[in-house]
C-alpha cells in the first residue's frame, strides 16, 4: 500500500538523517479514511430511536409575530413534538450581546429567524409538518443598510419586547438585551487612539483619503451544519457537535439549561469545513436540545443547504473611510480610520471583529498617531460570525489599497513605500503588541521577487492606453495576524495528557480540536520528534469533552502554536520519566541518554540500550509500578489588551505579503488572476504537505472574496442562497501558486513555528485591487469585483463611493 | 406519502433488490436505505459533487437521480471504488498529495477523478482541471487535488 510506504519512507529518512520528523511532507493521519468515504461525519451518524427536527423560519424580514397555530402539525402522524417560544417559558438568550432566543417571542428580525421547530419520525414528515405550521405576521418597516439604521427616527430593531415596564436597560444593568430591548440600533462600538492626531496631520505635507465598501460573503462549508442532541435518564446530556469551541459551549449550554457543565458531554465528529463558523452557539442547536429533552429521545437536526445559506454565519459588510499622512521621504504620520459595520439582525463574533481590525490599522505599518471609530449597527440583514481572517479581510483590503494610493501620491514605488514603512524585529507598537519575530521585509522582498513586480509593475502603468483590451497588472498587499494565539478570554491555554502504553504506543489526548487543518498529524510530529518515535506510534484523541482537557477553541490560526506547545510539554515530561528510570537502571545520567527510533540510546555514542517498549513495561509491570502518563498546560505569555486595546495579545505574530498578477479583460470587465507570488512568515514550516495545502486553500477562498462570491442581500432577502448563484472558485479557475516560508524561527513557538491558518485568504482581494489599477489606472473601491463591476468602472459608469456618515 | 418500488441493480459489484419511494433520490437510498454513507448531501441540487456515484460507467450527481432509476443499472459508490485497486490508488495519490483536508468533498472528487481518468488516462493538467469542475472544495484550493489526479495518470503510464 503505497499510503503506508510513503510514511515510512519518511520514517526511515528520519531515524537516517538525524531523526526528524520537522519541515517533512508527512500526509495527514486521517486523510485515508477521509478518501475512502469511511470517515463519519455528523450527517452519518443515527443514534437507535432518533427523530428528525425542522426549524420553521420567518417569512418575514422584519414583523410581529401575531398568532402561530401548531395545532395542524401536531396532529400529523409521525410529528412527536412542535414548540414555539410558548412551549419553552425559560429560553435563555444566546449570542455574543445575548440579544435573542432561539425561538422568537413576539418578532421576527430577519428572515432566518426561529418560530417554531418540529421533531418527527422522518425529515421529510417534518417538513411536511412545518408547511402545517400557520403564523400571522404584521409587517414592521425593514433596515437593511445600516446607514438607515442609525438615522434619527429610525425604526428600532429591538425595541423594548412587548410586557416590559418602558425603563430599557439602563435602569436595569447587566441584564440581556433580549429582555430589555435598546434604545437605538447600534450593536456594538470600539474607539482606539494611539499617539497625537493633530501633531499627526501638522507633521504631514501628504494627506490621502478613500473609501470602500466589502460586501457579505459566507462560509459555504461543504458538510452543512448539523448537531445530534440526547439526554439520558439522569438528565445529562449529550451532543454531537461541530463546533470548534467545545468547552467554551459546554458551559454555554449549561447556562442555557440551568444544569451543571459537568453533566454535558460534547462529542466533535469530524467537521466538513469550520473557516470560523462554527465559534457561536446559533438558535438550531438549543432547538435541536430543547426537543430532545421534551420528546425523551435523541433529535438530529441538519440543514439544508439553502438553510445553510440563509441561517449560518457571514463575514460582515463594512463601509470604510480612511484618511492617512505621510512625509514627502514616505515616512506615515497618523491614520484615521472610521467604519460602518452591518451587524445583521444579532450579535455574534462579527460585531467584535474590530479588536482584529485595529490591529491591521494601526501596527502593520510604523504609524505614530492613529485613531479608529468603529460602529456595528443592526439591519434586518443576515447576522454575521466570524469568519477565516476575522474582519482583517477587510482591514487589509482598505489599508493596502489606500497604501498603494499614498505611494502614488508621494511619488514612490508602492514597494518601497511599503519597506520605508515597515515593521521590525524587536518592534512593540503603540498598541503594545511585541514582535519578537517578524519577517515582514523578507516576506515583502520575496512576494516581489517572485512575482518580478518592480519591472511589471512600471511596464504595465506605461501600457493604459494601449490599443490591446487585455491589459495586465501586479499588485501587492501585505498583512499582520495574530499567529500565537489571541488573548481573548480569560485563558489562552491548551491542555495534553500524554499515555505511553506497555508495547510504547502513544495515545496523545489534546484539547485541541481537528478541523481538517491538519492539527491532528503537526501535534503527532511534535510529539514523535521529542519521543524518537515513528508516527505510526501515535493515536491522537481529541474529540470528547468527557476525556479530553481543557483547550479555549479552534480559531484564531492559535492550535499548531498553543496546541503545539502543549503536547510538547507533555511529552518532554513523559521523556523526562523515561530516561530518569533509564538512568537509574543503565547506571548513568539521565542527560547522557535519548529516544531515538523507539530505543533508550546512549548520547553520546549512539549506541541503542534498550527497546523503548521494553523500558517501559519494566517501568510498568517493576516493584515500583508506575505508569507513563503526563499532563500539560500551555498558556502562551501574551496579555489581555486593556480598556483602550492596548496590549500583547497574542505571543507571536504572523507576517505575509502577496503579489497578484492579473489579466483585466477591458471589453468584458473579466479579471482573471494569473499568478499568485505568496510569501508567509510562518516561524517554522512544520508539516510542509499540510503547510503549502493551508496556504492554497486560503489563496482560493480569498481569490473567491475578490472576483466571484457574493452573498446578494436585498431588502433584508438573500437573493442567491445555492451554489448555482453564489459563485464558489472551481477547479479551472485556480491561479498558478508560487509560495515561499519566511522561517523567522519564533523564540515561543512550537520548533519555532506560528499560526498560519486564517494568513493566507487575507491579502487576495487587496493585492487584486491594486494589481487591476496598475493593469487599467483604475481604483476599484468595491468588492466583489464581478465583470459587471469592473466594467462599469472602467467605463466610467460607477457612481463613486460615498462616505455618508449618519451622524 | 409517494408510492413505493421494487427496484433491483447492481451496487458495487452486487444485486441488490430494494424497496423506494418513487420520490426518493439515489443519493438518499444510498445513504439511508442502504447506508452507505461516504456519498455526502453538499446541496441537493446538482451544484457541488459531493454526491457524485457512477452509474453504468458515468458519473453523476446522486442527488438529482431518482432512486427508482437505478433499477436494471450497474452503479458504484466510493465504497465499491474504494475496495477496487484503481480506487486505492486514488486514495493513496490523493493521501500523499495532501489533496484531503476536512474531507467531506473528498469522496465525490475520487468518483469524479476514477471517470475522468477511465475517459482518459492521459489526461493533462488543464483536462483533470476540466473534468473535476463540477465539484467544489472550500479548504484546499484545488491545487493538491489535481497534482494527485495527475500523479496517478503519471503513474499508469
Amino acid at each position: 500500500m503505497a499510503v503506508k510506504e510513503a510514511v515510512k519512507d519518511t520514517e526511515a529518512k528520519t531515524a537516517a538523517d538525524g531523526g526528524t520528523l520537522i519541515g517533512k511532507r508527512i500526509p495527514k493521519m486521517d486523510a485515508p479514511m477521509k478518501a475512502s468515504g469511511k470517515t463519519r461525519y455528523i450527517h452519518d451518524i443515527n443514534l437507535p430511536g432518533q427523530l428528525h427536527a425542522k426549524i420553521l423560519r420567518s417569512a418575514r424580514v422584519h414583523a410581529r409575530i401575531k398568532k402561530i397555530d401548531t395545532s395542524k402539525a401536531k396532529a400529523l402522524p409521525g410529528v412527536h413534538a412542535v414548540i414555539t417560544a410558548a412551549d419553552v417559558p425559560n429560553q435563555h438568550p444566546i449570542g455574543v450581546a445575548k440579544d435573542h432566543l432561539p425561538l422568537k417571542t413576539d418578532r421576527v428580525r430577519s428572515l432566518r429567524d426561529e418560530i417554531a421547530a418540529v421533531a418527527a419520525d422522518s425529515v421529510e414528515i417534518a417538513e411536511e409538518a412545518l408547511k402545517l405550521i400557520e403564523v400571522e405576521y404584521e409587517d414592521l418597516p425593514i433596515l437593511s443598510d445600516p446607514r438607515d439604521s442609525l438615522k434619527a427616527n429610525a425604526p428600532l430593531i429591538h425595541p423594548e419586547p412587548h410586557g416590559a415596564d418602558g425603563t430599557h436597560d439602563h435602569l436595569k444593568q447587566g441584564m440581556p438585551i433580549a429582555y430589555t430591548g435598546k434604545k437605538d440600533n447600534i450593536a456594538m462600538t470600539f474607539d482606539y487612539a494611539q499617539g497625537d492626531m493633530a501633531q499627526g496631520k501638522a507633521e504631514s505635507d501628504i494627506i490621502v483619503e478613500d473609501c470602500f465598501s466589502l460586501h457579505y460573503v459566507t462560509h459555504c462549508c461543504m458538510g452543512v451544519s448539523g448537531v445530534i442532541a440526547e439526554f439520558d435518564s439522569s438528565g445529562n446530556l449529550l451532543l454531537y457537535s461541530n463546533t470548534q469551541v467545545p468547552f467554551l459551549h459546554r458551559r454555554e449550554f449549561a447556562d442555557l439549561l440551568g444544569i451543571d457543565p459537568g453533566r454535558i458531554r460534547i462529542i466533535q465528529p469530524p467537521i466538513g469545513g469550520g473557516f470560523g463558523s462554527k465559534l457561536d452557539i446559533y438558535p438550531f442547536e438549543p432547538i435541536a436540545i430543547y426537543l430532545a429533552r421534551i420528546t425523551k429521545r435523541p433529535v438530529k437536526l441538519v440543514f439544508s443547504r439553502e438553510e445553510e445559506f440563509v441561517a449560518s454565519p457571514t463575514r460582515q459588510p463594512v463601509l470604510l473611510r480612511l484618511r492617512s499622512g505621510c512625509k514627502k521621504d514616505g515616512t506615515l504620520t497618523f491614520r484615521e480610520v472610521d467604519t460602518i459595520h452591518d451587524n445583521g439582525a444579532y450579535t455574534s463574533w462579527g460585531a467584535t471583529t474590530p479588536f482584529v481590525m485595529m490591529q491591521t490599522i494601526s501596527s502593520l505599518y510604523r504609524v505614530p498617531h492613529c485613531s479608529y471609530h468603529t460602529k456595528a449597527v443592526y439591519t434586518n440583514n443576515p447576522y454575521a460570525g466570524s469568519f477565516r481572517g476575522y474582519g482583517n479581510l477587510q482591514a487589509t483590503f482598505a489599508v493596502e489599497a489606500h497604501m498603494d494610493r499614498m505611494a502614488e501620491a508621494v511619488g514612490m514605488d508602492p514597494l518601497a513605500f511599503r519597506l520605508k514603512n515597515a515593521q521590525e524585529p524587536g518592534e512593540v507598537t503603540p498598541q503594545g503588541m511585541n514582535f519578537k519575530s517578524c519577517g515582514f521585509k523578507d516576506c515583502l522582498t520575496t512576494a516581489a521577487e517572485h512575482g518580478d513586480y518592480e519591472r511589471k509593475h512600471r511596464d504595465n502603468a506605461t501600457k493604459w492606453n494601449d490599443p490591446n483590451p487585455i491589459k495586465r497588472g501586479v499588485g501587492m498587499a501585505s498583512m499582520l495576524h495574530v499567529g500565537g494565539g489571541a488573548k481573548i478570554y480569560q485563558s489562552d491555554g491548551c491542555g495534553t495528557i500524554l499515555k505511553i502504553d506497555d508495547f510504547a504506543h502513544v495515545t496523545l489526548i489534546t484539547g485541541a480540536s481537528e478541523i481538517g487543518q491538519g492539527s491532528e498529524t503537526v501535534l503527532s510530529q511534535l510529539v514523535c520528534e521529542e519521543l524518537g518515535l515513528p508516527l505510526s506510534a501515535v493515536t491522537v484523541v481529541n474529540n470528547d469533552t468527557d476525556i479530553t482537557p481543557w483547550d479555549v477553541g479552534v480559531h484564531a490560526s492559535r492550535t499548531t502554536f498553543i496546541a503545539g506547545n502543549s503536547a510538547i510539554g507533555a511529552a518532554r515530561k513523559a521523556k523526562s520519566k523515561i530516561l530518569g528510570m533509564a538512568a537509574a537502571k543503565f547506571d548513568t545520567t539521565a542527560e547522557a541518554l535519548d529516544l531515538r527510533g523507539g530505543f533508550v540510546i546512549d548520547k553520546a555514542s549512539g549506541k541503542r540500550l534498550v527497546d523503548l517498549s521494553k523500558m517501559i513495561r519494566s517501568l510498568h509491570f517493576s516493584d515500583k509500578a508506575e505508569l507513563v502518563m503526563t499532563t500539560f498546560y500551555y498558556e502562551p505569555p501574551s496579555r489581555h489588551q486593556d480598556r483602550e486595546f492596548k496590549g500583547d495579545v497574542s505571543a507571536a505574530y504572523a507576517w505575509a505579503s502577496q503579489v497578484i498578477e492579473v489579466e483585466v479583460d477591458t471589453k468584458t470587465g473579466i479579471v482573471k488572476i494569473v499568478k499568485v507570488s505568496a510569501a508567509h512568515d510562518v516561524g517554522r514550516v512544520l508539516n510542509r504537505l499540510g503547510i503549502e495545502g493551508q496556504v492554497e486553500g486560503g489563496i482560493v477562498m480569498g481569490q473567491g472574496y475578490a472576483l466571484t462570491e457574493d452573498l446578494m442581500v436585498e431588502n433584508g432577502t438573500i437573493r442567491n442562497p445555492n451554489f448555482r448563484d453564489y459563485k464558489l472558485v472551481t477547479a479551472p479557475e485556480i491561479p498558478e501558486m508560487d509560495i515561499s516560508f519566511i522561517e523567522s524561527m519564533d523564540g515561543e513557538g512550537p520548533q519555532g513555528a506560528k499560526g498560519v491558518g486564517e494568513a493566507p485568504a487575507i491579502c487576495v482581494a487587496a493585492a487584486v485591487a491594486n494589481a487591476i489599477y496598475n493593469a487599467t489606472g483604475v481604483r476599484m473601491t468595491e468588492l466583489p469585483f464581478t465583470p459587471e463591476r469592473v466594467y462599469r468602472a472602467l467605463h466610467g459608469k460607477a457612481a463613486p463611493m460615498t462616505w455618508s456618515d449618519a451622524e | 406519502m409517494s408510492a413505493m418500488v421494487d427496484i433491483t441493480f447492481k451496487l458495487n459489484g452486487i444485486n441488490r433488490k430494494t424497496r423506494v419511494s418513487a420520490t426518493m433520490s439515489a443519493l438518499d437510498m444510498v445513504r439511508d436505505v442502504l447506508g452507505l454513507t461516504g456519498t455526502k448531501y453538499g446541496c441537493g441540487e446538482g451544484e457541488c459533487g459531493a454526491c457524485t456515484i457512477s452509474v453504468d460507467g458515468i458519473t453523476l450527481n446522486s442527488c438529482l437521480m431518482f432512486a427508482a432509476d437505478c433499477d436494471g443499472r450497474d452503479v458504484m459508490t466510493i465504497e465499491g471504488l474504494a475496495a477496487d485497486r484503481k480506487g486505492e490508488a486514488l486514495r493513496d495519490s490523493f493521501v500523499e498529495h495532501g489533496a484531503v483536508q476536512c474531507g467531506f468533498c473528498t469522496p465525490g472528487f475520487v468518483m469524479q477523478a476514477h471517470h475522468v481518468l477511465e475517459k482518459n488516462p492521459d489526461a493533462s493538467e488543464a483536462e483533470i482541471q476540466r473534468g473535476i469542475e463540477g465539484n467544489l472544495c472550500r479548504c484546499t484550493g484545488y491545487r493538491k487535488i489535481v497534482d494527485a489526479i495527475a500523479g496517478v495518470a503519471a503513474a499508469a503510464k
